[in-house]
């Protein structure tokens, strides 16, 4: 629905769904595959209707061979198709990570330049509906690690909405995570919002106390904590990462040397993560900006246990980011 | 059917049906009451598979199985209540609570899991397998996965891996004729999953899984062949899931017509017939067998409810073994 200033309310399924549209209507090379996007509606109802609009030379239902049909998405790539090729969930791109690392990442190089892959690669990500150690991976850090890809994190509405379009117009090969927690969430976009850039970090709330540099989910949950800091009279900014790789550090070094703290928030593991790298980032470049520790908040290190009041606990929420940022800056 | 069948194993099978599609049937309430949550994947349709192929296994035998694996946990003697537990997290359940009703583990009754990767648990099959082999134990390992698995470069690997090594491995492919909402004809080129054996040089066999007579026969010709060649077997379960792939599923990908023509072939219902019509029950038996079913069932909802959750001071365990105390 349209309102005065010109946005429209949309669920984050939603905004993903119009982009596949988009990008369906706009190239004719664009073919969407995966295991249910077509008679099933997708996994989680992203690509309903799809199919009786664009038919199944478009709509590729594959069987569940994810490392076959990544493979075939690279393929047809590199002989002049601009496939999206989507993995229901970040669990299941492991049997597909050869093709991803090995390939698609590699080709370009190994090529000496003659083989370039512009593929995109979709897939979900994230936890919080107790599906248990199996279901509720946040691995953006594995293909981060990755030269060769280009990852990219939607952690709003617009980059929902705009992500796939701009991943579309690339050379190379796009990693796009998308969040099932968040499928559902309304959230507002501009009217005529389509696509978007997909070089750099973006502020999604100034503050001059504390940095909050995130991605993912860790956006609304910080976005959130920042409202209830700022009834105490903190000024948090917050910082969505956006571009998981190549990282864009002039933002978030930016924003440091602004607040001079920071607290980067993730559900993913701790060890050996994409906050590892900024926290490094920022004693590299901003150690003497600073006027406390960088901080981080991450998902604790254990498979994801199914209970709910297990699962709650092992990855930050808004209230552990906000007691978090209390306790940094009294620490002064 | 057109055996016949002695009286007490009928009657016994017939219960452990029963059983399955009542526990599943409460589980998909439970599930609405939010008591559940998580994915949950019912057996309701496929009984006479897990039945059927679990006459053939002793104790000693090995079970790997899937995301959709309540019915084979209690065919295979898991405790009801401790499944139920773990469907609701307490850490009374058979994973204590961790695993959800994809993970259901009893080690003591050596069914390990509960896998929800697709195809995840075969390469491991034919490792437990391999162990038997080295061990010289004459165990056999039984693997159930669906037909979707079978699209599955670990399927292909694990086929190859159990003939060239000869393990002694039973592979129980459930066709239930989808993956989700990917029909067969769409996700095999060649849809008799049966004939895949012979790519591996492997024996196997088809057979009609709404009969849970012709699945034990099968499956105890199929062991026993295990048992003294020592050489993989795939037995192929054609069967049908009466209700959605998981409580989040419209079913947009078939008609009800098709699945009302499947439910005419009722594994449960086409049992019960058979014993009537030998005369091994009446009426009133079966009446008596659902009132048992029903009180099972209503044991485990009590013994799930009055569970407890665990600690969240113990939310790292288990990630590493923790040291014996000696
Ligand atoms: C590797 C992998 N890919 C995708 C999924 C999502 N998924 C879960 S069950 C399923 C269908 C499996 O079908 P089948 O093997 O026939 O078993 P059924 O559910 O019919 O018993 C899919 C696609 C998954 N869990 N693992
Ligand atoms: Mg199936």
């Amino acid at each position: 629905m349209a309102n005065e200033n010109n946005t429209i309310s949309i669920t984050y399924r939603e905004a993903i769904k119009q982009a596949l549209r988009d990008a369906l209507r706009a190239d004719e090379r664009v073919f969407l595959m995966g295991e249910d996007v077509g008679r099933y509606g997708g996994a989680f109802a992203v690509s309903k209707g799809l199919l009786e609009e664009f038919g199944p030379d478009r709509i590729m239902d594959t069987p569940l061979s994810e490392s076959g049909f990544v493979g075939a998405g690279i393929g047809a790539a590199i002989a002049g198709m601009r496939p999206v090729v989507e993995v229901m969930t970040v669990n299941f791109s492991l049997l597909a990570m050869d093709q991803i690392v090995n390939n698609a990442a590699t080709l370009l190089h190994m090529s000496g330049g003659q083989v370039n892959v512009p593929v995109v690669i979709r897939m979900n990500s994230g936890l919080g509906r107790q599906l248990a150690a199996q279901h509720s991976h946040s691995w953006e850090s594995f293909y981060a690690h990755i030269p060769g890809l280009k990852v990219l994190s939607a952690g709003t509405h617009e980059d929902a909405r705009g992500m796939l379009l701009a991943a579309l117009k690339e050379p190379d090969p796009v990693v796009i995570f998308e969040y099932t927690a968040m499928l559902n969430l309304e959230g507002k976009i501009p009217a005529g919002a389509g696509i978007v850039e997909i070089q750099k970090a973006a502020i999604r709330r100034e503050g001059k106390d504390i940095s909050i540099i995130t991605y993912g989910p860790g956006v609304y949950k910080s976005l959130e904590a920042a409202n209830e800091l700022a009834k105490l009279g903190i000024d948090a900014e917050v910082v969505d990462l956006r571009v998981l790789r190549p990282l864009d550090e002039s933002c978030f070094l930016q924003s440091v040397r602004k607040t001079h703290r920071a607290l980067v928030v993730e559900e993913a593991w701790r060890s050996v993560s994409i906050s590892a790298e900024i926290s490094s980032r920022i004693m590299e470049q901003a150690f003497y900006e600073l006027d406390a520790p960088v901080h981080r908040l991450c998902g604790v290190e254990v498979p994801m246990p199914y209970p709910k009041h297990l699962e709650d606990i092992s990855v930050p929420q808004a209230g552990d980011i906000v007691n978090m940022i209390k306790k940094i800056l009294q620490h002064d | 059917m057109e055996n016949t069948i002695d009286r007490d194993h009928g009657k016994q099978m017939l219960y452990q049906m029963m059983l399955i599609r009542r526990f599943e049937e409460k589980a998909a309430e439970l599930y609405t009451q939010t008591k559940i949550r998580g994915f949950l994947h019912l057996y309701v349709g496929e009984e006479a598979v897990a039945v059927g192929v679990m006459q053939a296994l002793k104790t000693d035998d090995n079970i790997l199985s899937t995301y959709r694996e309540h019915g084979h946990a209690l065919a295979r003697g898991v405790d009801p209540g401790r499944i139920m537990a773990e469907m609701y997290g307490k850490q009374e359940g058979c994973s204590r609570g961790r695993g959800g009703s994809m993970h259901l583990f009893d080690a003591g009754k050596k069914f390990f899991g509960g896998n929800a990767i697709v195809g995840g648990h075969l390469p491991v099959a034919v490792g437990v397998a391999l162990a038997a082999k080295k061990q010289k134990a004459a165990r056999l390992t039984c693997c159930f996965f669906g037909e979707g698995a079978a699209a599955e470069g670990e399927f292909h690997e694990s086929m190859n891996l159990a003939m060239l090594w000869e393990v002694p491995l039973l592979f129980v492919c459930e066709n239930n004729l989808y993956a989700m909402g990917t029909a067969l004809r769409y996700s095999h080129s060649l849809p008799q999953i049966e004939l895949k054996g012979s790519a591996y040089g492997m024996e196997s066999m088809a057979v009609n899984g709404m009969d849970v007579l012709a699945v034990e026969e099968a499956a105890i010709r199929a062991a026993e062949k295990i048992r003294s060649t020592g050489k993989p077997f795939l037995l192929v379960c054609n069967t049908y899931r009466f209700r959605a792939h998981s409580m989040f599923d419209a079913e947009l990908y078939r008609n009800k017509a098709e699945v009302e023509e499947w439910k005419k072939q009722d594994p449960i219902t086409a049992l019960q017939n058979l014993l009537l019509e030998q005369g091994s029950l009446d009426a009133a038996a079966i009446s008596e067998l659902e009132s048992t079913v029903e009180t099972a069932v209503q044991k485990a909802v009590g013994f799930a409810e009055a569970g407890s959750w665990e600690p969240v001071e113990d939310l790292t365990r288990f990630v590493y073994s923790e040291p014996q105390n000696s």
